[in-house]
């Protein structure tokens, strides 16, 4: 997993609420047994006509928002399925941060272990930096993992919250499982009285 | 020691370490795998060597792109879905973990197989990667959905890292009126809490209404539990469980079926525990529902019309108009004005035996509209056999219905099973979302016997209604 710490990029503004993971990447592209190469269809069905060919409304196809490596949207975003598909396919696009007042669950979970950092601001900073990020590429964000804070093009900062373990796992770029693994003289020990206090399992 | 919940318990019963910040590493007893998010995982293993650690608590099945038509043996046709299918098969046979193959069965999909087979038991932690996986929560089994990384850490480590919930309790007291089912109840709750109103807690569901339901109609109110944004969906578990999980080929026995039972026997909420947020809902109030947009939020009473986008306030008023657009209708339309062209009955929230009853109890003797496109696709080979020997098969067939193997299906569809742009379907599984049945399909959500009786009519029904006319 790549390390996070500081983030400079435009910012694409999608306000809408509740953007759902079968939206970020439909299921035909679930299909692959790979993790890479899902960014050319991450938002597919907004992005792209039933031809293939571009929608050029849609934020993303925009010549501003191309390169874009932020994200500002709607409440709720990332709410329906586990699929890691769809941090895989942010990621591959070269989204590294998403803004919203608030994610799913699971959606949220799944962009710390992709070196994805979400950020939870409330509505009138999310309002703030929504405004910033429709004025384009000129409006370059930063993200400071180390000390938490967002800071628009005009200079505006706003301090969020990080898990301390997730921070320092982002910060460092580091692999849970081997994480986990230097705990197997615990796991065992666990694994040992379950088996005495419920031997069914 | 102060009172706790059942949440609080069986995760307390599961806490393999606890860090400084409150992050835990959490027991997994139970992990569901599916052919669509392990791949990755059991590349990862390979890559770096490792092992599954506990291949005897590992259980895969393939659900979601299998092929449902019966002439399946002919193998799946979609390259890259038979690439995927014949991964599972063989990280199955390279790990060593339980499987139940296509050709078998006992296949179907995974959240009506692992409670089929008694893999899911009461106090369990039960992860898959599957935000679905919260069904298992009707046992009173803490369960949950993974994204892949996680599901790479489970199988090396039989652990997750994982930080509490808080509690939430959603109570449904009295009784259900006649015409209303488990469906409408989790969709009527998701109506009141929106789909982010869970975010953040694990809900366990109790009241009269909860415990009058059967297991199945339990596992239909749990599995919805993540579409209303909550990490699990828990019932205590009582009677009606012990009963269902018994004799089950997985369902301990002799003196360990009695010693899990003294302990399952304590797994409810203690008097006095503490929930960070209660949502109340009288049974009577509940009437049966259909969704009308492309978030499960957007649920009505069927006697109800299509709202508006001024209705709602902040972000969502574009997001209704949108919804509105999408799904073809018009603000003030009455729901049951809208006509369909498709039903699915299946899924893992309406694919169990009680389900197809309930469905074809609607359709005996009835054929289903002209020109309606109509599929039952049971959650598995076995509920499929069990349907057929008390005659649902042929009550499904007689009505007009297609007859199909088990599978994910049109719930997803991964499989050939789609909807086409603008088709219409009046669909029992748990999602409404734009392309989710298919590029341009659109989803409304109901329970099984509302599916049954637009089935027939061709447009969305209130189930109470037909049941009056077509008595
Ligand atoms: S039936 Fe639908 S919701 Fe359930 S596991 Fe399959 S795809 Fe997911």
């Amino acid at each position: 997993m790549d390390k996070f710490t500081t983030l400079t990029g435009i910012a694409a503004p999608m306000p809408l609420v509740n953007i759902d993971t079968d939206m970020i990447i439909p299921k035909q592209f679930l299909k692959t047994i790979k993790r890479s190469g899902l960014g050319k269809n991450l938002f597919d069905e907004m992005r792209y006509n039933a031809d293939g060919s571009e929608i050029e409304s849609f934020v993303l196809n925009q010549p501003a928002y191309r390169d874009a490596q932020i994200l500002v949207a709607g409440d709720n975003f990332g709410c329906g399925s586990s699929r890691e598909h769809a941090p895989w396919a942010l990621l591959d696009f070269g989204i590294r941060c998403v803004i919203s007042t608030s994610f799913a669950d699971i959606f949220f979970n799944n962009c710390f272990k992709n070196g994805i950092l979400p950020i939870v601001l409330p509505q009138d900073a999310v309002d703030v930096l929504m405004g910033d990020a429709r004025k384009g590429a000129n409006a370059r964000m930063t993200v400071d993992l180390e000390v938490q804070t967002v800071t628009s093009s005009d200079g505006q900062s706003f301090g969020f919250e990080v898990d301390a373990f997730r921070k320092h796992c982002l910060l460092n770029g580091l692999d849970d499982i081997g994480l986990t693994l230097e705990k197997a003289a615990a796991i065992d020990a666990f694994e040992s009285s379950a088996a005495q206090a419920r031997p069914w399992v | 020691m102060s009172p706790k919940t059942l949440y609080d318990k069986i995760w307390d019963a599961h806490v393999v370490d606890t860090q400084d910040d409150g992050t835990c590493l959490l027991y997994i007893d139970r992990h569901l795998v599916h052919e669509v998010t392990s791949p990755q995982a059991f590349e990862g293993l390979r890559m770096t060597g490792r092992k599954v650690r506990a291949p005897e608590k590992t259980i895969a099945v393939p659900d979601h792109n299998v092929p449902t038509t019966l002439d399946r043996e002919k193998g799946i046709e979609n390259e890259e879905s038979r690439i995927q299918v014949e991964a599972l098969d063989k990280n199955a046979r390279d790990f060593g973990i339980n499987y139940y193959p296509v050709s078998d069965i006992r296949q179907g999909i995974v959240h009506i197989v692992g409670p089929e087979q008694g893999w899911t038991l009461p106090g369990m932690t039960v992860v898959c990667g599957d935000s679905h996986t919260a069904t298992h929560g009707a046992f009173g089994a803490l369960a949950h959905g993974i994204g892949t990384s996680e599901v790479e850490h489970v199988l090396a480590t039989q652990t997750l890292i994982q930080k509490k919930s808080k509690n939430m309790k959603v109570e449904i007291t009295g009784k259900l009126r006649p015409g209303v089912t488990a469906k409408d109840i989790t969709l009527s709750v998701i109506g009141a809490t929106g789909t982010a109103g869970g975010t953040g807690y694990v809900i366990e569901y109790c009241g009269e209404a909860i415990r009058d339901l059967s297991m199945e109609g339990r596992m239909t109110v749990c599995n919805m539990a993540i579409e209303g944004g909550a990490r699990a969906g828990l019932i205590a578990p009582d009677e009606k469980t012990f009963e269902y999980v018994k004799g089950r080929p997985h369902a301990p026995k002799g003196a360990q079926w009695e010693a899990a039972l003294t302990w399952w026997k304590t797994l409810k909420t203690d008097e006095g525990a503490h929930f960070d947020k209660v949502v109340t809902l009288k049974g009577e109030d509940i009437a049966p529902v259909v969704t009308w947009g492309t978030s499960p939020e957007d649920v009505l009473p069927i006697t109800g019309a299509v709202p508006s986008p001024e209705d709602f306030k902040g972000g969502k008023v574009e997001a209704a108009a949108r919804s509105i657009e999408y799904m073809g209708l018009t603000p003030g339309q009455k729901l049951t004005d809208i006509k369909i062209d498709t039903v699915f009955i299946g899924s893992c929230t309406n694919g169990r035996i009680e389900d197809l009853r309930a469905a074809a109890e609607i359709l005996k003797g009835k054929k289903i509209a002209a020109g309606i496109r109509a599929m039952v696709v049971p959650g598995s080979g076995l509920v499929r056999a069990q349907a057929e020997e008390e005659g649902l098969a042929q009550i499904f067939i007689d009505a007009g219905f297609e007859w199909r193997l088990a599978g994910c299906s049109m719930c997803l569809a991964m499989n050939p099973d789609q909807l086409s742009p603008g088709e219409r379907c009046a669909a029992t599984s748990n999602r409404n979302f734009e392309g989710r049945q298919g590029r341009g399909g659109r989803t409304h959500l109901m329970s099984p016997a509302m599916a049954a009786a637009a089935a027939v009519t061709g447009h969305l029904t209130d189930v109470r209604d037909f049941m009056l006319t077509h008595a």
